[in-house]
């Protein structure tokens, strides 16, 4: 889904292209008939894949999203009954601070890639494509193993996280099914499995500030710290931003990890059900399409809303060159 | 610069440099430590498993975790099912969107603007706003619990399109124009001349579809649910339910349902980067 042409690549293409544009191509005004007819034939294809399997689909639960389906099949019309019995629904509120916390947590990731991005960048320091490698395998792994391997860990009687915490003399916990620590669990897995995707994502950006710029602050007798505050972060703006609206997206949209990590007996259950775990759980469990699709539809608004708050308020710390 | 000045920042810049390898290294057995312990619990029995104080490497190497995840499920099928989905998705998505990159990028048709915005609304749609219908059409299609229900509608990517058009247009236009002067065909002229050059970034889109499809998990659950035609993805979680607190054969099934992609990403490690670098979020 949600994708920004805001990439260095792309933006690399646009300049080029509208450089080609400014040398004044003149192309005949009126395409030949020829090659409109294989330009049609080109996009065919997909674009009966995504008639069929996107944009109908959207059509269809709009239209589900006001009705309620029958035990034998055929929708009857409801109207606004279940976008009301959302709003009302106590579990929706609590998937949805649970979303949010997700989303919050989710967020912690990025201060941390920055660091680290800020650190590999260190000049001449050896060994940096290794720990990128490293860092980055979590992101590579399927979230279902990963789910898997740190129920294991975080297991309550044999798990590695408790052993490792009784060597200080610490009690551990059940974390994963006790209702207070359960959401802060999984939450911790999803900034381990995305801190290299981040940090991909900075280190890019981190590249491409001029080594000139440290230098001269270096001279004028910044200490690293201070070149932190002062360079990388101002002139990594542009690249935190699309971070932060990729991670809100992603972040507000969990479900494997979730899924994997909570079995259906797990008493934590509601403390860490997210908005598409109830969807799934609805729609596919529970016969309760119609409001599992205006379900759908409220999360997406909350997406829009937030990725065009941020946009909208970018203007206020984003520094582009 | 005086000497004594060079020396004291030389030796200062170590000691940050070290410092710098002590905080990385912490981070990167943070990162690393997971895994170690999965594969070494994989090779343990399971009373081993739940020894207290647990052992660190297994006092016997084991197979029988791993034999017994291809006993229990169906394993090899999945795999084989999580072959063919990835393979579907990424050739498909190679195949049309290029095409459709292509038009967009290079042919001037009626309707241009107005269907290049259509798809990319496409792009900002999530996957739950159309994976009731998806499911629907799926099934009157008569395809449920079966391959083609995996792959079908990951083969059609906005994202893909938009990635390759970025790249297609950055292409000089004297390529197409000696081209055409030598009599080639608008199809010709896409597959022989512009599509070669955009290799790079059908490298990147094809691992970066091959890592979504592979560890894609709603999707399959909904549509797939007879065992034997899961992907490995959605095997894991059957894994899960018939074993429990079996940790041995879970660490032994998660260890070889993502081992293939690890594998791909050491291998292809400049293009993953290339394609998360240019992509956002799941395609």
């Amino acid at each position: 889904m949600a994708v920004f042409p805001s990439t260095a690549a792309a933006q690399a293409a646009d300049r080029r292209r509208s450089r080609a544009a400014e040398r004044g191509s003149t192309p005949s005004p009126r395409p030949r008939r020829r090659s409109q007819r294989s330009a049609y034939l080109f996009i065919a294809p997909i674009a009966l894949g995504f008639l069929v399997f996107y944009i109908w689909p959207l059509l269809e639960t709009f239209w589900f999203s006001f009705t309620s389906f029958g035990v034998f099949g055929g929708n009857t019309w409801v109207g606004g009954e279940n976008y009301e019995g959302v709003v009302r629904d106590v579990t929706v509120g609590q998937a949805l601070g649970n979303t949010v916390l997700y989303m919050l947590m989710g967020l912690v990731t990025l201060p941390v890639a920055i660091v680290l991005a800020d650190l590999m960048n260190r000049r001449g320091l050896r060994g940096v494509p290794v720990y990128r490698a490293l860092y980055f395998l979590p992101f590579v792994t399927m979230p279902a193993a990963v789910g898997l391997v740190w129920n294991w860990l975080y297991n309550g009687d044999f798990g590695m996280i408790n052993e490792a915490l009784s060597w200080f003399g610490v009690d551990g916990r059940y974390w994963v099914s006790d209702p207070s620590t359960a959401v802060y669990a999984i939450g911790a897995v999803m900034v381990w499995s995305h801190v290299g995707y981040y940090l991909i994502i900075f280190t890019a950006g981190i590249k491409a500030i001029p080594r000139d710029y440290y230098e001269a602050a270096e001279i004028d007798g910044a200490g690293p710290v201070r070149r932190f505050f002062r360079i990388t972060l101002p002139l990594l703006s542009p690249s935190i931003f699309f971070a932060t609206v990729i991670c809100v997206i992603n972040s507000l949209q969990q479900f494997d990890l979730i899924f994997v990590m909570m079995s259906p007996e797990n008493p934590a259950l509601g403390e860490t059900q997210s908005i598409v775990t109830l969807f799934f759980k609805w729609a596919f469990q529970e016969n309760a399409q119609g409001a599992a699709a205006a379900l759908a539809f409220l999360l997406m608004l909350l997406i829009a809303a937030l990725t065009y708050l941020q946009f909208r308020f970018q203007k206020r710390w984003v520094h582009y060159a | 610069m005086p000497e004594p000045a060079a020396t004291q920042r030389r030796t200062r810049v170590d000691g940050g440099a070290l410092a710098t390898h002590a905080v990385l290294v912490a981070g990167a057995l943070f990162m690393v430590f997971p895994f170690v312990w999965q594969a070494l619990t994989a090779f343990k029995t399971m009373p081993e498993s739940v020894q207290v104080p647990p052992t660190f490497l297994p006092n016997e190497w084991h197979w029988d975790a791993f034999s017994q995840v291809f006993t229990a499920v169906p394993f090899m099928e999945m795999l084989t099912n999580s072959f063919l989905n990835t393979l579907g998705r990424t050739l498909g998505q190679l195949v049309f969107c290029s095409l459709a990159a292509y038009a967009f990028a290079r042919m001037q048709f009626r309707g241009k603007n107005v269907l290049f915005a259509v798809f990319l609304s496409v792009l900002m749609v999530p996957a739950q706003l159309l994976i009731l219908p998806q499911h629907e059409i799926v099934q009157k299609l008569g395809l449920l619990n079966s391959i083609p229900a995996l792959f079908l509608p990951g083969m059609f990517s906005a994202f893909g399109t938009f990635l390759l058009r970025q790249f297609f247009m950055a292409l000089p236009r004297e390529l197409e124009e000696a081209a055409r002067i030598d009599g080639a065909g608008p199809f010709r002229i896409f597959w022989s001349v512009m599509l070669p050059l955009v290799r790079p970034a059908l490298a990147a889109l094809a691992v970066i579809t091959a890592m979504w499809s592979w560890n894609d998990l709603l999707w399959p659950l909904v549509v797939n649910t007879d065992p034997a035609t899961m992907p490995i993805s959605a095997g894991l979680t059957s894994l899960e339910g018939q074993f429990m607190t079996n940790y041995p054969v879970l660490m032994a099934g998660s260890l070889i349902g993502s081992l293939p992609m690890i594998v791909l990403y050491l291998l292809l490690q400049r293009h993953f980067v290339q394609g998360i670098a240019l992509s956002g979020s799941k395609g």
